[in-house]
């Protein structure tokens, strides 16, 4: 951890088997450094998603990235990169999709402030959903493992990544998460970002679809605030649904403002408490589903 | 303060595209609607390259304007903050620029 402002680069992710009581103060658990090769090491070493991030060699093949130099003054030179900032990570996010699509598994991620009800949406759709699709998730907090521990309690196997000082998730540790979770063709991994409305809009995971939950107890003029994080949203959930009498939200004027931040972005109302508005979200993912690689099909 | 997260980033190109060799400034490009403030990556930026090949190296940020084109009324404009809102009152924009988070270059020893 660094001294000045407390920052951490070290990401712990742990694997929490649905089926395992938790082992004391084990896990399968990996601390994600963000500057180190991150190749197949650890378990599994058999199975089929290395993700050898470390391969990739600089100034190879893409024209964009390619290094020019230009005489400076002095003994010093310019050399013009003109390369995106977040490159790595985007190429990261492309390998996970890709990865997702080979193996026929949906991918979601799911962001909202925290205590919109992210985990208590999982847990609901774990229940209902149980024995028609299997539902992993990938679970991003700065510390702890209780969502974890409420997931996996609901009947789905749960990877915990505690960020530290990190306020989102990135693509490298999602590709660890997935490493860890091995996923079988035809399921559903849902992974719950770090509550946050600013920093996950600006990393690609890999996922297919991202969503938003939108609480009514947020107040309605989130999307005009965080517009990245809506504007690159595929669907908005309005969520505690149930709570509409009790707060001063204004489900139009969210909904218009929604729309003009993210014309194409689907959007539900639901209560995971009441259960009202649950089938239209299964039924948004059914529709999501890839085609399966198998003769398993996704049902919901 | 994803900023943190994106200034290793840029550690992390830079060295990866030029190990071994001394940087002695980096040039970025970061544009007003990019969701990332230049400050704070200059808040991060020495912290970052602490024990790498650019440590000790200048920070030069240019700060793109943002270029939008409103949908409702039909005019381009900059807009004067991250929440790009037309005059006109309607958020309903496309974005034409400054949505850069660039490595425009680098100075070498």
């Amino acid at each position: 951890m660094c001294a000045t402002c407390g920052c951490s680069d070290t990401a712990v992710i742990r694997l929490y088997p649905a089926d395992e009581p938790e082992r004391n103060g084990a896990g399968d658990s990996h601390h994600h450094q963000p500057h180190h090769h991150h190749g197949a090491e650890g378990r599994d070493q058999d199975h089929d998603h290395g993700h050898d991030h470390g391969d990739h060699t600089p100034g190879d093949a893409d024209p964009v990235h390619r290094i020019f130099t230009e005489p400076g003054g002095g003994d010093e030179r310019t050399v013009l990169l003109q390369q995106k900032v977040l490159a790595k990570n985007d190429r990261l996010a492309q390998e996970n999709r890709d990865w997702l699509q080979e193996r026929g598994v949906l991918a979601v991620n799911l962001m909202s402030s925290p205590g919109a009800g992210k985990t208590t949406l999982l847990e609901r759709t774990a229940r209902e959903l149980a024995g028609k699709v299997t539902i992993s998730v990938i679970e991003g907090d700065q510390a702890a493992a209780l969502d974890a521990r409420r997931i996996r309690a609901a009947g789905c196997q749960v990877v915990q990544i505690n960020t530290g000082a990190g306020c989102h998730l990135d693509a490298e540790m999602v590709a660890e998460g997935l490493r860890l979770l091995d996923p079988p063709g035809g399921s559903l991994v849902v992974i719950e970002n770090v509550g946050n409305l600013v920093c996950p809009a600006l990393f690609d995971l890999g996922e297919q679809a991202r969503v938003v939950l939108a609480s009514v107890t947020e107040g309605d003029d989130k999307p005009v605030k965080y517009p990245h994080m809506f504007r690159r949203a595929d669907l908005v959930l309005v969520s505690k649904n149930d709570l509409l009498p009790y707060v001063d939200f204004d489900t139009r004027r969210h909904a218009a403002d929604v729309r003009r931040v993210s014309p194409d972005a689907l959007m539900l109302q639901l209560s995971a408490t009441t259960g009202a508005g649950m089938q239209e979200w299964y039924n948004w993912l059914r529709r999501r589903a890839p085609a399966p690689p198998h003769e398993e099909d996704l049902r919901m | 303060m994803h900023e943190l997260a994106i200034t290793e980033s840029v550690v992390d190109a830079v060295t990866d595209r030029l190990p071994d060799t001394k940087i002695t400034c980096v040039h970025l490009e970061i544009g007003a609607l990019s969701g990332v403030v230049a400050d704070s990556v200059r808040f991060c930026f020495d912290l970052v390259t602490e024990g790498t090949n650019l440590e000790g190296a200048r920070l030069e940020i240019t700060e793109t304007a943002g270029q939008c084109h409103c949908k409702v009324c039909g005019s381009d404009f900059e807009p004067d903050s991250p929440v790009a809102i037309c005059p006109c009152g309607s958020i309903e924009i496309s974005v034409l620029a400054g949505q850069e988070l660039k490595i425009a270059s680098v100075q070498v020893a």
